[in-house]
């Protein structure tokens, strides 16, 4: 399923002392299937923006196409919820059932599902995140904080969305747990064929996970495209309060001094292979 | 409802340095409870008078903008209504003007309809000058430390006025948080919006629920975070700020005193 | 120099509600010593033991068996309760629940209030520390009005005016944004340095424990590691292992070494790693 943002503008508090612009002229376009990265530091518009992406916002200005559906004229965006599923941060807030079963029912029956449809995408939910059918009847306040999550999560998906957005699911897990929800995410991206977008801070899981960046500053979009090309913009990433993966950081060093790298290095084992060529070359040579 | 969460605005302290912004909290606090100590002494339209000038020229030194004054008054229209409207047709005697229906209205009876309407007003608008000239931190340390000489006879001072400060801290805190997670329910197809009372209060269950379970664990980290702090009640602390009574609170302490000899005088007049 | 910080045989056996199965060791007879003045990084996943740890610092729990000095002063002995508690300030997780004051200034005031100081001084201190978390300019915001950076700079310079020999901060930066960690972590290091204050920094990201003097890894209620930044993070194996990150380029560097070549693993740095190669040319 496909989005595109067209010009949108959103002022909060409108014509009060306490007016502030969150976004100003937004356009892009994701695609079907695709897996985005939005990136940009706290007050950029990106929280904003993606509460647009499926009617909680409305645009001041502009539209916003959901599959070809302009969801800013639309009344009632309870089909436009089905198809957009948000991920809020720290969405483990958000559990209020005595079951865990229960809460991620609460989305699907809010769709005005049958029992039989309910049970069946509340199982498939939890099988994603990884969770084990067996503590369906558990309250969801004995698990870990990173389990709690999952069941945040699996809370959305049981919604079965076709665009499924994620502000900062990693926010406060530890480097294990947040591998973990990192790899399912890219498992319900390629086995669902979800487009998925994705809000992080950590430009190195961004730089593994994402085709498309974009990169929110002041309200506006500073810069758009593939990973490769949007890090190769260190000078403007870093004035805005953003950076890239420190191997990138580390390629374009080694590229001052001399030494003949790709310049669109991103990942750990891309730059292990070149500098492996590169060390076997000289001691060839 | 998303509207009406926005709308709530904490307190009414409108910021300031004027004379009035600038007393000491405890002196406004009991200069406000004697102005509305007078208001009940008054007996004649004509004591009125002098606590109009008094509050227009309150009024006037807090620069408030009057419509904030009246805004004030909006939330007691219907009290206000019902006040007048009991005493114009419930007080017997005086001169017969009109009836509606089976209820008749007398000259006594707009009369004190009259007088307790006016009384009901100064109240509020003095009041309000009150909460609009003073931060609520200030009236906070203002309570506790009059408050303070009652510990003796076991009323916690210290313990309410700590009680308020962390009210009137975390109220924005939890706003916020509401509106989050009713984002978070609303995009899993919840609906705060629709159907009739009692649908609408049980749909509210998935926006209590966390609420309530973040404010407990909210209470839960700062109490931890306090104790961190060496906090131990009121017991043996000091403030940053101390209050202190100037010469400015004396020429308050003044008009106010000379407001009510007027109206204790005012009680002999003829009329 | 000093130990500020020595846990003899520290255990703590966690119970919940009387009910004997779920008695859960959480740390197993742990003995550290922490130098005064030294900025020391405490890493491990979650579960690990590392937050109870911090709470025996500053007597917000009491060991099980065992013993947990502070400045000499056992925390097990209540009268010393007061004077352990200014000396080991605590900064936890979440900005919000940390704060008490509707007022910054007033805020920082609360350590020092409770302490019964004169307001003359309190005013003093309440400059000092707003001043030393470069925060003076917003000493009369309300905190709601911060970001979570500048909320846990409010946060630090509340445990500051308690004139603390030794600051412990438990996942500080977790709930932040980079420029907030950024902001965080410089005031830290800025404390340490010209304030000689021992900083204890519990964290999951491994770019602010590699800035340390000390890292310490735990796990299960034990050590796993514990040494300089470059003697813990060659272990990348070990590392991977519990669950813990490396910096991309010590990373890097394990896994060419992996592949033959003749590196040294404590590479932590972008520019060692540079200085590394170039070396070939």
């Amino acid at each position: 399923m496909s989005i595109q943002v067209e010009n949108i503008s959103f002022v909060y508090n409108e014509g009060t002392p306490f007016e502030s612009v969150a976004l100003k002229d937004v356009s892009f376009t994701i695609d079907d299937n695709e897996f985005v990265g939005i990136i940009g530091h706290t007050g950029s518009g990106k929280s904003t923006l993606i509460q647009h992406l499926n009617g909680l916002l409305k645009p001041t200005s502009g539209r916003i196409i959901v599959n070809g559906i302009d969801i800013t004229t639309k009344k009632d965006l309870k089909d436009i919820r089905k198809e957009v599923g948000i991920v809020f941060q720290y969405p483990e807030h958000q559990l209020f059932e005595e079951t865990i079963y229960k809460d991620i029912a609460f989305g699907p029956s809010n769709l005005g599902l049958s029992d039989d449809e309910i049970e069946k995408r509340v199982y498939d939910a939890m099988r994603i995140v990884g969770l084990d059918i067996k503590i369906k009847d558990m309250s969801p306040f004995e698990l870990s904080g990173g389990e709690r999550r999952r069941v945040a999560i699996a809370g959305v998906l049981s919604m079965m969305p076709k665009i499924l957005i994620l502000d900062e699911p990693t926010a406060g897990l530890d480097p294990k747990g947040r591998d973990e929800i990192l790899h399912q995410i890219k498992q319900i991206h390629q086995m669902y064929n979800m487009t998925t977008i994705l809000v992080s801070h950590s430009m190195e899981d961004i730089a593994k996970l994402v085709n498309k960046i974009i990169v929110m500053h002041e309200g506006k979009v500073s810069l758009i495209g593939a990973p490769k090309e949007v890090f190769k913009h260190v000078e403007e990433l870093e004035k805005i309060g953003l950076g890239v993966p420190q191997i990138t950081y580390l390629v374009r060093e080694l590229r001052k001094n001399g030494i003949d790298l790709p310049d669109d290095v991103l990942t750990v084992d891309e730059a292990k292979k070149y500098i492996l060529e590169y060390l076997r070359g000289v001691d060839n040579a | 409802m998303l509207i009406m969460l926005k709308n709530i605005t904490i307190g009414q302290y409108i910021p300031g340095n004027t004379f009035i912004h600038r007393l000491d909290p405890r002196v406004k606090i009991i200069l406000s409870i004697i102005f509305i100590i007078s208001l009940f002494i008054i007996t004649k339209f004509s004591g009125y008078i002098f606590i109009l000038l008094f509050l227009l020229l309150s009024v006037f030194v807090s620069k408030i903008p009057l419509s904030y004054i009246f805004k004030g008054l909006k939330p007691i229209l219907v009290i206000l209504i019902l006040t007048v409207g009991l005493n114009v047709f419930f007080t017997p005697g005086g001169t017969y003007l009109a009836s509606i229906g089976p209820l008749k209205i007398t000259s006594n009876g707009v009369r004190l309809a009259l007088f307790m309407g006016l009384r009901l007003i100064f109240l509020i608008v003095g009041t309000s000058l009150l909460t609009l000239t003073t931060s609520p931190i200030a009236l906070t340390d203002g309570i506790e430390n009059l408050l303070t000489p009652f510990k003796s006879i076991g009323l916690p001072a210290h313990e309410l006025a700590m009680m308020m400060t962390i009210a009137l801290r975390f109220i924005p805190t939890l706003l916020e948080e509401t509106d989050k997670i009713m984002k978070a329910q609303m995009a899993r197809g919840a609906d705060f919006e629709s159907g009739n009372l009692v649908k609408r209060a049980k749909n509210l269950i998935p926006l209590l629920v966390p609420l309530f379970i973040s404010a407990f664990r909210r209470a839960d980290e700062l109490a931890v975070a306090m104790e961190a702090r060496c906090y131990r009640g009121g017991f043996n602390r000091t403030k940053l700020k101390q209050l202190k009574v100037s010469n400015r609170d004396y020429i308050a302490i003044l008009f106010t005193a000379i407001l009510v000899g007027i109206i204790i005088w005012n009680r002999f007049w003829p009329w | 120099m000093g130990k500020i910080i020595m846990t003899k045989d520290l255990t703590f056996v966690y119970e919940a509600e009387s009910n004997d199965s779920s008695k859960k060791i959480v740390l197993n007879s742990l003995n550290i010593d922490i130098d005064e003045g030294k900025f020391v990084a405490i890493i491990g996943h979650n579960g690990s033991g590392k937050s109870t740890l911090a709470k025996h610092f500053n007597a917000l729990l009491v060991p099980t068996e065992g013993d947990v000095y502070i400045n000499g002063m056992n925390t097990k002995d209540t009268s010393h309760l007061w004077d352990i508690r200014q000396t080991a300030g605590m900064v936890f997780q979440n900005p919000d629940n940390q704060l008490v004051a509707t007022i910054v200034e007033e805020d920082v005031a609360f350590g020092p209030e409770n302490l019964g100081i004169d307001p003359k001084e309190i005013r003093e201190r309440v400059d000092f520390a707003l001043n030393a978390v470069d925060m003076y300019k917003y000493r009369e915001f309300a905190p709601h009005m911060l970001s979570g950076g500048q909320k846990q700079r409010i946060a630090i310079a509340g445990v500051i005016a308690m004139r603390p020999q030794c600051i412990i901060l438990d996942e500080p930066t977790a709930m932040l944004d980079p420029k907030g960690r950024k902001e965080v972590i410089k005031t830290v290091q800025k404390l340490n340095k010209e304030n000689g204050i021992t900083i204890i920094l519990i964290t999951h990201f491994m770019e602010e424990a590699v800035l340390a003097d000390r890292v310490i890894v735990m796990d299960n209620g034990k050590i796993a590691l514990d040494g300089t930044p470059k003697d813990v993070f060659k272990e990348v194996k070990i590392l991977k292992d519990l669950g813990l990150d490396v910096p991309q380029v010590t990373e890097l560097a394990y896994k060419l070494k992996q592949e033959g070549i003749d590196i040294p693993t404590e590479i932590l740095t972008v520019d060692e790693m540079v200085r590394f190669i170039c070396q070939y040319k």
